[in-house]
């Protein structure tokens, strides 16, 4: 497998056909690891850091995580192979611009990657379309079982797994979903949903955009604490409690656009409808804005004659690396922005 | 993905609400029914609320903790000054850059850790999930797991309740129960 076989289609956990995934776009586990007997990687020299990279490699590559496993080696791939595969949610930002000797391992079907060296040794991920936390965590744990086979993770009885940064101390685990919650925006309500996580001590924060900001009405909720519960205990609490309670949110609010708001629904809907059809210059913004519109009236049964997948996949393509690597050349600027509304323009026509 | 670095600098830098130098106070306060958080240094705490100095930023569940921990692992030497033998990291530097050296690094400044590691984790000080085979994980059977799990939490309780009988006769239960 190579990494331009990635361009061209979408992830697993974009296929949009996961448990509630009209609300629920990905759901995500992550364990941070850190092998014992090599310093964290703040302490690390740069031999140090390569003798890790390479120890970690080996030990994913032997384990036989998925039938085909890509490695990237980071150091030296190129910056628009760097962006593409954060534009994939499957290396972190960070890792992409750091430097030194890091990579990351890449299932076939993008629904596990493994970073090296990010912040920790080792960030393992698994990605699922939809609500699918459970099937997620015993995935993951099979896997950090196999790696601890010939690997010895730092573990203390008392702190549990050792991690560079004490708030991932203990399980090292991180839990997000990330939802589609454009209804709760338009009613004004999203207010709700920070509440609510705020009450379950979780963190909440826009997929694109800065802080709080929110583009296309995507939102990441994550928890916080990694001590002192169970991996299962932190997953039923959102499996149980925090996801159903959000999803009831964006379903009242959906309820309400449609029964009292309905000309006001179907106007946005159409309206961003008919500009992704027609417009000639596409910016990322409004890109994000007007797909958000057309997700949700897809979903909701007002426009009939698109697949969810295609909307799915245009959130994706559209991104700057991705259409990059279509067109096969460095582009900004105005020729960006064009080639976005051409690719926009078939996709939403020949449907 | 997302990296807590940021706010978690922030609350350990964080200035004091009076006179911005650093904050080594941090209280929490219920006033009508409203939770309000203060971040104060050490001189302003003795002025406004006659913290007296030495014992103001140490929780009086952190001194509780310590006092256990100290009776059931041996006494630890103040860890402020220490360095790692293996590192090279000192406390200053984890709370200048956020991030620590090595995995000795947790047992070695223990102490200092455990108020920032309540604070980050919702008043939690004891791993409760997953122990890799190598470390026994497949040794302990899911029932012995539970039944520490709550041991170590009525632990807690005993400690916050001040109830030092009770804590060391259920320290001495996790003892038992561990070996
Ligand atoms: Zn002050
Ligand atoms: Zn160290």
């Amino acid at each position: 497998m190579k990494l331009t076989d990635l361009t061209t289609r979408a992830g697993e956990w974009l296929r949009g056909i996961g448990p509630m995934s009209e609300i629920v776009i990905s759901s995500r586990v992550r364990l941070a690891r850190n092998v014992s007997g090599y310093h964290f990687l703040s302490k690390c020299t740069r031999h140090q850091r390569t003798t890790i990279e390479h120890k970690i490699r080996d030990a994913i590559l032997g384990a036989s995580i998925s039938p085909k496993t890509l490695y990237v080696d980071l150091q030296d791939a190129p910056e628009v192979d760097r962006q593409l595969l954060v534009e994939r949610h499957l290396i972190s930002k960070p890792h992409a611009q750091s430097e030194g000797a890091r990579g990351v391992a890449i299932s076939e079907s993008e629904s596990v990657s493994i970073m090296v060296n990010e912040e920790d040794h080792l960030r393992l991920q698994v990605l699922r379309s939809g609500s699918q936390l459970e099937e997620a965590w015993e995935e993951i744990n099979e896997i950090d079982n196999k790696l601890e086979s010939t690997l010895d993770f730092a573990f203390h009885p008392r702190f549990g797994y050792l991690t560079a940064c004490p708030t991932n101390v203990g399980t090292g685990i991180r839990v997000s979903v990330m939802l589609h919650l454009p209804a709760l925006k338009l009613t004004g309500e999203i207010e709700k949903v920070f509440r609510a996580a705020k009450d379950m001590r979780l963190a909440v924060r826009g997929l694109y955009g800065e802080g709080t900001e929110a583009l296309g009405d995507f939102y990441q909720v994550s928890n916080q604490t990694t001590l002192g519960k169970s991996e299962e205990e932190i997953i039923s609490d959102f499996k149980g409690v925090v996801i159903p309670k959000i999803i009831e949110y964006e379903h009242h609010a959906r309820r309400t656009l449609l029964n009292d708001r309905t000309a006001a629904l179907d106007d946005k809907v159409f309206r961003a409808l008919g500009i992704l059809r027609c417009a000639r210059l596409m910016a990322s913004e409004e890109t994000l804005y007007l797909l958000s519109h057309l997700r949700l009236g897809v979903n909701m049964g007002r426009v009939k004659d698109i697949d969810i997948r295609t909307v799915n996949e245009l959130f994706l393509m559209t991104q700057p690396a991705h259409l990059q690597k279509l067109i096969g050349k460095k582009i900004d600027g105005d020729v960006r922005r064009a080639a976005r509304a051409e690719f926009i323009r078939h996709r939403l026509n020949a449907a | 993905m997302e990296r807590p670095g940021s706010a978690w600098l922030n609350f350990m830098n964080r200035k004091c609400d009076n006179c911005k130098s650093q904050a080594t106070v941090h209280l929490t306060e219920i006033k009508a029914g409203k939770k309000v958080e203060k971040h104060l240094c050490q001189q302003c705490a003795e002025q406004q609320e006659g913290i007296p100095a030495g014992t103001a930023h140490t929780p009086i569940n952190e001194l509780l903790t310590n006092f256990v921990l100290a009776h059931s692992q041996g006494a630890k030497e103040l860890t402020t000054n220490a360095v790692c033998e293996h590192c090279g990291m000192a406390w200053p530097d984890f709370k200048q850059g956020g991030l620590l050296g090595c995995e000795h690094d947790y047992a070695l400044f223990e102490k200092d850790l455990t108020p920032l590691l309540q604070r980050a984790h919702d008043g939690a000080t004891h791993h409760l999930g997953k122990v890799p085979v190598r470390r026994g994980g497949s040794g302990v059977p899911m029932k012995r797991q539970a039944d520490l799990a709550r041991l170590r939490k009525e632990l807690q309780k005993a400690i916050e309740g001040e109830d030092y009988e009770r804590a060391a006769k259920l320290r001495d239960q996790i003892k038992t129960a561990e070996s």
